[in-house]
């Protein structure tokens, strides 16, 4: 460790204290006042630590460690800063693990402690002892074992800056008992940099003038932007970029918010299940420009046919996204809250209208073969889109829309409006169901002033649901939507599509939801009738406290325009 | 695109669990590893790998990225085998009485300029210097007579370019 971190110099007071109480003075001094988690044999030294800074960390107890770590990561997206979680070994730890890798997956900035056997039992396999650092290894940015208190300070500082900075990412430590219980000199310095770690390249002008040339010829450009954007802070600076060169931009599933979707210029989100225009067009342009994002391949679809006509122009802060799936013909390499700045003298002013009319063409298709029957339905059943179209007519865009993953996730996020930034919250890059009510939690202990919504399938709210316990015991006002179709809806869709409608093990039987949330004393109602749906709505959105409601909407709902998996993005479908 | 042998070279602050960080990188693109060194470097306190993989070109490139994003490793570069000087090598042990009862293998050691690394009552060790082939004729050759162990190690290289890994240092 010594070797690897720069000099600093703050100034220094040296305190005698046990390794535990340096941790919990570590996380207070950088800036965590939440704390999510569950304790256990080899952490509670930290957690009787923690029972002395009660005033200055909260910790929220919530049911199971996998809860933990997907409150601090909705904690973590709506606030912008590093959300804490905590854990015991053992099961302590591999609890947390399915949120480590969504949040690396997402690029989440998340410290997450987990308690470790004393270091003499390290490879005995003693009781609640498992190898968490070789587990987390491929899932966690950085990740690190305490085996002695002195390490604590410069470890944690450590942590929290590679958590934080260039692409963010979740961060193991874990710390052996005998750690936490030794005394030592406890002096805190933040970590400013490290000699093997460049958080975000500068942004080179050879690079800004070739991606301007590009752009600047373009007759047909085209803006993917992605959660690079939200990330970087970036949203102002997009904006004004967007509004110069005058391209029709989409986001990615995870970009959504960073642009407000009324915007003139936004044509709505790629991806599988994107809009039908943007997706479409991904093929036609000449110039493909990406901010921000990863190219993943719910987005690209089949490689070999995606934008091979368009030069591709990639904003990008990590050097190894670039060119990783799709060739960049022009990468600008760091921050888009610099490189968008400082491109901008180099672009010229524009507009595309006869460009940007294609895209309404198609979008006008798309109202009408799918999103008019989506969200003014003709028949009886009750559909997704209009639930969401429903809250829309009540939040004006101001929420924060936390999804599961699934059917109602894609429907969500193509249906929902965003006024703010950091108002969608989902499992992008691992599908995490089940993320949606703990994220949900964190998400509104970030942002207590703006409204959260959860909002779940009958399969993914039954695999977190214990959280409900959380949110009894913190009185977290978060409102819980679950649109059951009593299907595990998107597998569904695809064995109707692609497995000669055999519905293995898609069925699936559900509580009483209403029940369950009065069990748990949270209010709850449940809508089967499309007549009560806006006024349930309505009661949800006006309730102080945590609410449950479920709708009961159609069974076999599909959700439309869909890339085929493997497919050409072109080859988009609308029925 | 073409499959040949590339080594790639990863210089790193010398920490626990790095190698492991290292390898999954190779498990989770299903890539096997022909032969890894890990040893110091000319930069104190900087590990230096030597992988050995047979990927194409844009593998190459992808993996030394992903190598190099990792938080300890400074600087991860890739290279064929034209453009680095390399070495791999191995040691046989062989019975002592194979050594005065059979003369041919005196000429094989003499011939293949391997080094006699020790004699024993009961054994003896030879080691060979070389590249991959050279290590291996040795081996077929001796191997008529029996090799009580034989081990060979992972290669080492140095690029016949420069690295900028010093530079790169002493600039932070």
């Amino acid at each position: 460790m010594e070797t690897a971190t720069k000099k600093h110099s703050t100034p220094k007071t040296s305190v005698k204290m046990t390794g535990a109480e340096a941790i919990v003075k570590c996380l207070i001094t950088e800036g965590i006042d939440t704390i999510y988690g569950y304790p256990g044999g080899a952490i509670m030294p930290v957690y009787d630590a923690m029972y002395d800074y009660k005033d200055q960390l909260k910790h929220i107890l919530t049911r199971h460690e996998q809860g933990a770590i997907h409150a601090a990561q909705g904690y973590a997206r709506v606030s912008g800063r590093v959300g804490a979680c905590i854990a015991t070994s053992g099961p302590g730890a591999t609890n947390l693990v399915t949120g480590i890798a969504d949040a690396q997956i997402d690029s989440t900035p998340v410290v997450c402690v987990t308690g470790q056997v004393a270091k003499h039992l390290l490879g005995t396999d003693a009781f609640q002892e498992t190898d968490i650092i070789s587990i987390s290894t491929p899932v966690t940015k950085w990740n690190y074992q305490i085996t002695k208190a002195s390490e604590i300070p410069k470890v944690m500082a450590k942590a929290f800056y590679i958590a934080r900075s260039g692409r963010p990412g979740p961060v193991l430590i874990d710390i052996t008992k005998n750690a936490q219980l030794e005394e030592f000199d406890f002096e805190y310095e933040k970590c400013t940099g490290i000699r093997s770690y460049k958080p975000e390249a500068e942004v080179q002008e050879n690079q800004l003038k070739a991606a301007a040339e590009i752009i600047n010829q373009a007759k047909k450009p085209f803006i993917v932007f992605g959660q690079g954007v939200i990330l970087g802070q970036a949203e102002k600076e997009f904006k004004a970029f967007i509004e110069k060169t005058g391209i029709p931009c989409a986001s990615t599933l995870l970009g959504l918010s960073a642009l407000p979707s009324s915007h003139p210029l936004y044509v709505g989100m790629v991806g599988m299940h994107g809009h039908y225009a943007p997706n479409k067009l991904t093929n036609e342009c000449d110039v493909l420009i990406a901010i921000g994002m990863r190219f993943d391949d719910r987005v690209t679809g089949d490689l070999n046919t995606y934008a091979k006509q368009a030069k591709i122009v990639h904003f990008e802060i990590d050097p190894a996204e670039i060119s990783k799936n799709v060739k960049a013909d022009a990468p600008v390499l760091g921050n888009v809250n610099k490189s968008l700045v400082k491109i901008l003298p180099f672009i010229k002013e524009n507009k595309h209208e006869s460009w940007m009319n294609e895209f309404k063409k198609l979008s006008t298709e798309e109202h009408n073969i799918v999103i008019n029957d989506e969200l003014t339905p003709k028949g009886n059943d009750i559909t997704m889109g209009e639930v969401i179209k429903e809250i829309n007519s009540v939040t004006h865009g101001e929420a924060v829309i936390v999804t599961d993953v699934g059917q109602h996730q894609m429907v969500a996020c193509r249906y929902s409006e965003f006024n703010k930034t950091k108002s969608n919250i989902t499992s992008g890059g691992l599908g995490t169901m089940g993320f949606s009510l703990p994220a949900a939690i964190g998400a509104k202990m970030a942002a207590p002033e703006r409204e959260v919504i959860s909002i779940s399938g009958d399969g993914g709210i039954q695999m977190n649901i214990q959280e409900l316990g959380t949110i009894l015991q913190n009185k977290v006002g978060v409102k819980i939507l679950i649109l059951n179709n009593e299907f595990l809806g998107m597998v569904r869709q695809w064995q109707e599509l692609f497995f000669d409608k055999r519905y293995a093990e898609t069925p699936i039987m559900s509580p009483d939801f209403v029940a369950v949330a009065k069990g748990y004393g949270i209010e709850g109602r449940c809508v089967t009738d499309r007549k009560n749906l806006k006024a349930a709505i309505k009661e949800m959105i006006d309730s102080k406290e945590a609410y449950v409601l479920e709708v009961k909407v159609e069974k076999k709902g599909k959700v439309f325009p869909m890339v085929p998996a493997g497919a050409s993005v072109s080859d988009v479908i609308l029925k | 695109m073409k499959e040949q042998l590339y080594t790639i070279s990863v210089y790193t602050e010398n920490n626990v669990g790095l190698l492991n960080r290292i390898a999954t990188i190779f498990l989770k693109r299903h890539i096997n590893i022909e032969s890894l060194n890990v040893s110091r470097s000319e930069i104190e306190d900087v590990s230096r790998f030597n992988i050995v993989t047979y990927i194409t070109e844009d593998q190459a490139k992808v993996v030394t990225k992903q190598i190099e994003k990792q938080i300890e490793v400074i600087k991860a570069y890739y290279h064929t085998d034209d453009e680095t000087i390399f070495q791999e090598t191995a040691i046989y042990k062989i019975a002592s009485d194979l050594l005065f009862d059979q003369r041919e293998i005196q000429n094989i050691i003499k011939d293949s300029h391997a080094e006699i690394v020790t004699v024993a009552r009961d054994f003896f060790v030879i080691s060979k210097t070389g590249r991959r082939q050279d290590t291996e004729d040795l081996y077929n050759q001796l191997k008529p007579y029996g090799i009580m162990q034989f081990v060979r190690s992972g290669r080492i290289s140095v690029s016949k370019n420069k690295m900028e890994i010093s530079e790169l240092l002493t600039n932070i």
